[in-house]
């Protein structure tokens, strides 16, 4: 069939809405008789709760009630699950409000309930909480000392888990017999997400049908009343319907069950009253999960031909004082299996402790631990070329996995599918002009500027994911996905996705693989997404999933539809079923184009049944759920040159190169934008982001007025192409781009900035690379 | 306590009594119903909430809606004239200068702000004229082009 829509850069069928403001946030929704919550967040990073006193607040005008821990749980509210179990782990309840104890700065400990939001503020104010503020650590290595404050008394020692992949011993033996190694420590600073619409939850219930609904900003609202019915709330699962509409961004930060949903949930049944909450930024600040928080010890050895023998790395991955919902899989599933890289490397070693803090949850935030993979490989891929006196390019593509040994096994567990990195960073050198950039860099350096060149080839484990894969590693859950195609009397066609877009632009793309799929105008397909009681139970949108597994279930119900359509087209036309070819939305006898069918002819008499296939039901209409052969394998280069100005430290990217393979393309557009916003997020880490806590567990960068998130004039404009190796087990042989761009950057503008400062001898600065700290390694290098 | 205010809020006057507490970003959304206008922070950092105030960009989380009193405002919503989008919105779609769209509507009005003032900036004015606006999506790259678009489209037109 003549391919019209896919891998066309069509403009955005969501977009009008957007421009003109109609979009439809949680925020905006009201209801009739709407009350509004504020919840009473902890100052102390651990404290023992004392009392915690109500009347004021209860008395003041306009207050409906106020809830604290003891309520909920009184009332039979169970912990937030964990999504993930390793083997031997500890996992203390987390209940939505502390009962007993706080263990991070804004954990909730009572909930006010009140007319409007001015009022539930105030209130909140007035409830007296006595605190007996404990010993609180939030650093992870400070927390594994003998006599650090224990989180939990499940974990006396603070240790979450012991996790470890590959083969130690041959790793030991690959570093006895290197001919060089390098080492470094490497802190992959916490991030906070802050997507820009921070999070929110209105929940309503019905006492004439028992039924309860929620709207929350959700990245998997199937995912989300799974969890808090069943191991929560004990609500029958059919009798809570999640809504999450449109959503301001998520990177990871909405995926998560957290307490602020299930609370107002709970309380709109005893208030009887539906119950919002919106999250004021400060309160996004403590309370989203946040990203990253590992402190490495990572070495690479090579032999003489500078080839590369073995990997070792221990990482100290801090969690958090609680288990967030996949919290576990983090910082080991997602980071040690993707150590290998682009690399053959023969023997790798990974050992990683999870380790709980005064802190808030550490969850999956955009890249989820393949960034810190990344990070970790390509800063020992530069430090070795640096030790070798070889070129950085040079020396990975002599390292390189080559295209003929695909699928390649890798010593961390996973089969790589397809790959050809070469392809990749010989199209990034070009769009650079690399040799002549070197012989730039050379010369300006004579002249006491400072230009660094980064590279960071990088590989991703994504579309996750296939479910007995995943069942045998922890997961709690399937990881497949589902799609309802419903074709409708007059051949318009609506199709429910078990993905969510908050930013994907899935009502695009997924309608340009229906219309070619159909042969039917784009107008006449609508995708649906984000509501339990229309859409089959899906899984949801994180790990760049949605366009290889959601996108394969859509082709897969496709089929299907297809299939029954030749059915009926045949019967109409009076002709063998496998004489039926179907083209450009007409059914025709193979050699008689003349005489057809309309795909709208065979739709209405699917659903008039007047002159129809015997045995045949009724109706056209498929549902499936696809569960993936393999991860998706993404790979590609990115180069970063930067400019540092010595006198200030201050770092300036002068240019930004991308060359990113996610198979076929199914928007050019959107593809790119992905890219994109990928990259401004992992320049972010590299230069500007980074949670601070003081020694007490307080987070001091808890505003945006603190926290140094990337703005217009922080980035350059970015250089974009791609390659193409198509995923070969996937229906549309794509891969995910959400992404790439997080991945590869931090590591590439680190590489770059690393490059520049060489000739001061400086090795390594941890992130973020602030003109301060910058400027006084400098100083501190030209002292010495 | 309540003050009367009155506000012509694009092009329709309205009266309303508010506390004199309640900030112009919700007297926008929660009395008059006009969502196109978010909240993405409490510290006027994040821009989403950026409504044109006589003309000018201003942060409607900074505002109270009785600073407003005799003021015209001008919101997303109001933005289109005669259902034809204003060229910005044409290049936030053409440029796909949008994802999640959150931050679209102040984004768009602050860049508004800036082409009155500059109808022909370069990609270095629209980025620092952006500062006070965020953006976690995009990577600023298509929002820079969208201005470009409509500075083009606004100086055909002109």
């Amino acid at each position: 069939m003549a391919t019209r829509y896919f891998g066309v850069a069509m403009k955005r069928r969501e977009d009008p809405r957007f421009i003109a403001g109609r979009g439809t946030y949680v925020d905006d929704l009201t209801l009739p008789g709407l009350t509004y919550a504020a919840m009473v967040r902890s100052p102390y990073a651990h404290a023992r709760i004392k009392a915690i006193h109500t009347d004021k607040a209860r008395q003041h005008p306009g207050v409906i009630a106020v809830f604290t821990g003891r309520d909920m749980v009184e009332s039979g509210v169970k912990s937030l699950p964990c999504g993930w179990l390793l083997p031997g782990m500890k996992l203390p309840p987390h209940y939505p409000m502390a009962v007993d104890k706080v263990r991070h700065v804004g954990e909730i400990v009572a909930v006010v309930i009140a007319e409007d939001r001015y009022v539930a503020e105030d209130a909140a104010a007035l409830v007296e909480v006595e605190y007996e503020p404990l010993p609180a650590v939030a650093d992870a290595e400070k927390a594994l000392q003998p006599g650090a404050p224990a989180v939990h008394d499940e974990a006396p020692d603070n240790v979450c888990f012991r996790w470890s992949i590959g083969d130690a011993e041959k790793t030991e033996e690959a570093f006895r017999r290197a001919h060089r190694t390098v080492r470094l420590h490497l802190v992959n600073q916490r991030l906070i997400p802050n997507a820009i619409e921070p999070r929110a939850a209105m929940a309503q219930y019905n006492p004439a049908t028992d039924e309860y609904t929620l709207w929350v900003t959700s990245q998997n609202p199937h995912v989300h009343r799974l969890l808090m019915a069943a191991f929560v709330l004990g609500i029958p699962e059919h009798k809570l319907r999640v809504i999450s509409p449109d959503v301001g961004g998520g990177f990871g930060s909405k995926i998560f069950v957290y307490p602020e949903e299930t609370i107002v949930t709970w309380a709109a049944k005893r208030v009887g009253r539906p119950v919002k909450w919106t999250a004021r930024r400060r309160e996004s600040f403590v309370s989203d999960a946040h990203g990253r928080d590992h402190i490495t010890e990572a070495e690479l050895a090579v032999d003489e031909r500078g080839k590369i023998l073995g990997l070792r790395v221990r990482t100290i991955a801090n969690l958090g004082a609680y288990l967030s919902t996949f919290a576990p899989a983090i910082p080991t599933y997602l980071y040690g299996t993707l150590l290998s890289g682009q690399y053959e490397i023969p023997a790798i070693s990974c050992e990683v402790t999870g380790v709980f803090t005064h802190t808030t949850p550490v969850d999956a935030y955009r890249g989820a631990g393949r960034p810190e993979a990344t990070y970790v490989v390509e800063r020992l891929m530069d430090r070795m070329a640096r030790e070798l006196g070889e070129d950085p390019a040079e020396f990975r593509r002599k390292n390189f996995i080559p295209p003929d040994k695909f699928p390649y096994q890798t010593p961390v567990a996973l089969q790589y599918d397809s790959g050809n990195y070469e392809g990749a960073l010989n199209k990034a050198l070009e769009m650079i002009n690399y040799k002549e950039l070197r012989r730039q860099q050379e010369e300006l350096r004579r002249q006491g500027r400072y230009i660094g060149i980064g590279l960071s080839c990088y590989i991703e484990a994504c579309g996750i994911a296939p479910s007995q894969v995943v069942g045998s590693l922890g997961a709690q859950a399937g990881l497949w996905e589902s799609a309802l195609v419903r074709v409708h009397p007059t051949g318009k066609v609506t199709v429910y996705t078990g993905t969510h877009a908050h930013g994907q632009g899935h009502e695009t793309a997924f309608a340009q693989i229906v219309a070619d799929e159909l042969g039917i105008p784009i107008e006449d397909v609508e995708i649906v997404h984000g509501d339990t009681g229309s859409v089959p139970f899906g899984m949801g949108t994180y790990g760049s999933r949605s366009a290889p597994v959601g996108g394969s279930a859509i082709v897969l119900s496709l089929q299907k539809i297809k299939e029954k359509a030749r059915k009926i087209a045949a019967h109409l036309l009076e002709a063998a079923e496998e004489d039926v070819v179907f083209e450009d939305g007409k059914f025709y006898v193979r050699g008689v184009p003349d005489r057809f069918k309309t795909w709208g002819e065979v739709a209405l008499q699917a659903y008039l049944a007047h002159n129809y296939p015997p045995g045949l039901e009724p109706g056209l209409e498929a549902s499936s759920f696809y569960d993936p052969k393999n991860f998706t394998f993404p790979f590609g280069t990115h180069i970063a040159v930067v400019e540092v100005d010595p006198e200030t430290g201050k770092v300036k990217i002068l240019r930004y190169v991308a060359v990113d393979d996610a198979g076929r393309i199914i928007n050019p557009l959107i593809a790119e934008g992905q890219v994109h916003g990928g990259i401004a997020q992992g320049v972010g880490q590299a230069l500007l982001e980074g949670a601070v806590y003081d020694e007490n567990a307080q987070l001091l960068s808890a505003s945006l007025l603190d926290y140094a998130l990337p703005r217009a004039d922080d980035l350059p404009a970015f250089e974009i192409d791609h390659t193409v190796t198509p995923c070969p087990h996937n229906p549309l042989g794509v891969k995910g781009i959400g992404e790439t761009g997080t991945i590869a950057a931090t590591a590439a503008v680190v590489n770059a900035v690393m490059d520049a400062l060489a000739p001061f001898g400086i090795h390594h600065l941890d992130m973020p690379l602030t003109p301060q700290k910058i400027w006084k390694a400098i100083q501190a290098a030209r002292a010495a | 306590m309540k003050i009367p205010v009155t506000v012509t809020v694009n092009g329709q006057v309205v009266q309303r009594e508010v506390e004199p507490r309640m900030l112009l970003v919700h007297f926008l959304r929660e009395v008059l119903g006009l969502t196109g206008t978010h909240v993405g922070c409490d510290t006027s950092q994040c821009g989403a909430c950026v409504v044109l105030m006589d003309g000018r960009a201003v942060k409607s989380c900074t505002l109270f809606a009785v600073q407003a009193d005799g003021a015209q405002i001008t919101t997303i919503e109001g933005l289109a004239r005669d259902g034809r989008l204003h060229p910005l919105q044409e290049g936030f779609w053409e440029m796909h200068g949008l994802q999640c769209g959150f931050c679209t509507p102040g984004m768009i009005l602050a860049a508004y702000d800036l082409l009155q003032r500059n109808p022909n900036p370069t990609e270095e004015e629209i980025r620092h004229a952006l500062e006070g606006n965020y953006c976690r999506c995009t990577g600023y790259h298509n929002i820079v082009r969208a201005v470009r678009y409509a500075a083009d489209r606004l100086r055909v037109q002109a």
